[in-house]
């Protein structure tokens, strides 16, 4: 009796082995086709500035993300809700943006914004869906100096995939 | 009947201390001008806390040393819900606010230990799917449901806190990012794997399916922790030592390790339950009172 229950254990042992090992692979395959593979290239959240005006033709009329930085100096309000228009530069190109609605409390010049719309033929994007992203920096604010400009600076360098665009 | 191997909590409870000493008791005593590092630097000290934390809560997940009263279980979470209540009171209440965040910000202290917590408990899952499928211990597949549950759990909570916090910054509630998509993957991936569990009556295909299909979706969890290098996204990249600010340090701290261990606490009543039943599952039926009857 005692033998029966125990090599039927070591039977199953040798089986759930082989499962461990079928996973394995599994996974494995699973992980280098998406970490080598070309889903990195062609998986993408949002286009700079310049991906835009690299696309040619296809950045018309869809529907598209457009993420950068607010110029400095370009937002202009429109009243109320109707909107507010600003530039989203990357490191070499600037584009237009024409968003309606009201802008998130955290938007301002040099911030990372991601807009959602469509590039029109008049030369600018029109979004309907504005979102402000910040970086990983949390500072604790200095005693006197509740906004340090070099700072801020640093801050929105940081802001992820602007650097290395 | 379970057979319980006897193992003395001490261990355990020494690490965890020592975790909480290093993590944050020295920074915290700092604060009020007294030094209790015993000279040890403040790297070394980081250091130590997260090793013994983490070594800490290990020793006490695989003791099965719960006895009747559960006692090492129910102190690990009285001592966690301490660190929770005492890092809370020190993030909301003494930290400043962040510069340009303001208020906001203090929402990290939850969620960053939410998320290193909930990411922690789903890897215990999977070191616990390799190691049943190893050695076809039943004590294990307990082990992986309750990780896996308690995990579950955590990301749940981390996309909720996630989409507060982004509401009043980013200005949605959620967006299809990098990030967030892969972590609601997450999320379903091992709610699925609960899923199944119920499913499935046979106790050994039960353990077998859920810990080949465990192994296999933990691949989403570098994808997650990549997500924010491989594309361009809208959640932030990860945070460093020098990217915030000492202040907050305190009560990020606090939080994670109050959160280790009441996850800790929580997996194990749990894989005690799921243990049980399990137990039961594989006993051979009572004889019917009538059957005794005749016996007699």
């Amino acid at each position: 009796m005692t033998a029966d229950v125990m090599s039927a254990t070591a039977l199953t042992r040798r089986k759930t082995r082989w499962f461990m090992v079928g996973a394995f692979a599994v996974a494995a395959i699973a992980f280098v086709v998406i970490a080598a593979g070309g889903i990195n290239k062609n998986l993408v959240y949002y286009w700079t500035p310049s991906d835009l005006y690299g696309a040619g033709d296809k950045a018309y009329g869809a529907t598209i993300r457009l993420g950068g930085m607010v110029a400095k100096g370009s937002i202009h309000n429109l009243g109320g809700t109707s909107g507010v228009e600003f530039d989203v530069k990357d490191a070499t190109r600037v584009v237009h943006v024409k968003s309606n609605g009201v802008p998130p409390q955290m938007f301002r010049e040099n911030i990372g914004v991601v807009v959602e719309g469509t590039m029109t033929r008049g030369g600018y994007f029109e979004s309907n869906r504005l979102m402000v992203s910040h970086g990983n920096d949390y500072k604790a604010p200095e005693k006197g100096h509740p906004v340090d400009k070099q700072e801020l600076q640093r801050l929105m360098r940081s802001t992820e995939g602007l650097s290395n665009s | 009947m379970i057979v319980m191997r006897e193992r003395s909590i001490v261990p355990g409870i020494v690490l965890l201390l020592l975790a909480a000493w290093f993590g944050f008791a020295v920074a915290l005593a700092n604060h009020y001008g007294l030094d209790v590092s015993f000279g040890i630097s403040t790297g070394l000290q980081a250091a130590i806390a997260a090793i013994a934390g983490i070594v800490g809560a290990v020793y006490f997940l695989v003791s099965d040393n719960l006895g009747p009263s559960l006692k090492a279980a129910r102190l690990l979470v009285v001592l966690g819900i301490a660190c929770f209540l005492l890092g809370s009171w020190y993030g909301l209440f003494v930290a400043p606010p962040e510069k340009f965040m303001g208020q906001v910000q203090r929402i990290m202290y939850v969620h960053v230990p939410t998320a290193w917590n909930g990411l922690l408990a789903i890897t215990f899952g999977f070191v616990c799917a390799c190691v049943f499928l190893f050695k076809s211990d039943w004590k294990w597949d307990a082990r992986l449901e309750a990780s896996i549950e308690v995990g579950v759990l955590l990301s749940f909570l981390l996309c909720c806190q996630g989409a507060i916090w982004a509401k009043p910054t980013w200005g949605v509630w959620w967006d299809w990012d990098p990030r967030l998509t892969t972590t609601a993957v997450l999320v379903f991936a091992f709610l699925g794997i609960l899923a199944l569990r119920r499913f499935v009556e046979d106790p050994l295909r039960r353990a077998v399916w859920s810990s080949v299909a465990t192994i296999i979706a933990y691949v989403d969890v570098p994808i997650v922790y990549f997500s924010v290098k491989w594309w361009n996204s809208l959640h932030q990249q990860q945070s460093s030592p020098q990217t915030v600010s000492s202040q907050f340090y305190l009560p990020l701290r606090m939080n994670a390790f109050g959160v280790l261990f009441i996850m800790t606490g929580f997996i194990m009543l749990r894989s005690r339950i799921a243990r049980e039943r399990v137990e039961q599952e594989l006993a051979p039926p009572l004889p019917r009172a009538v059957e005794m009857q005749e016996a007699v």
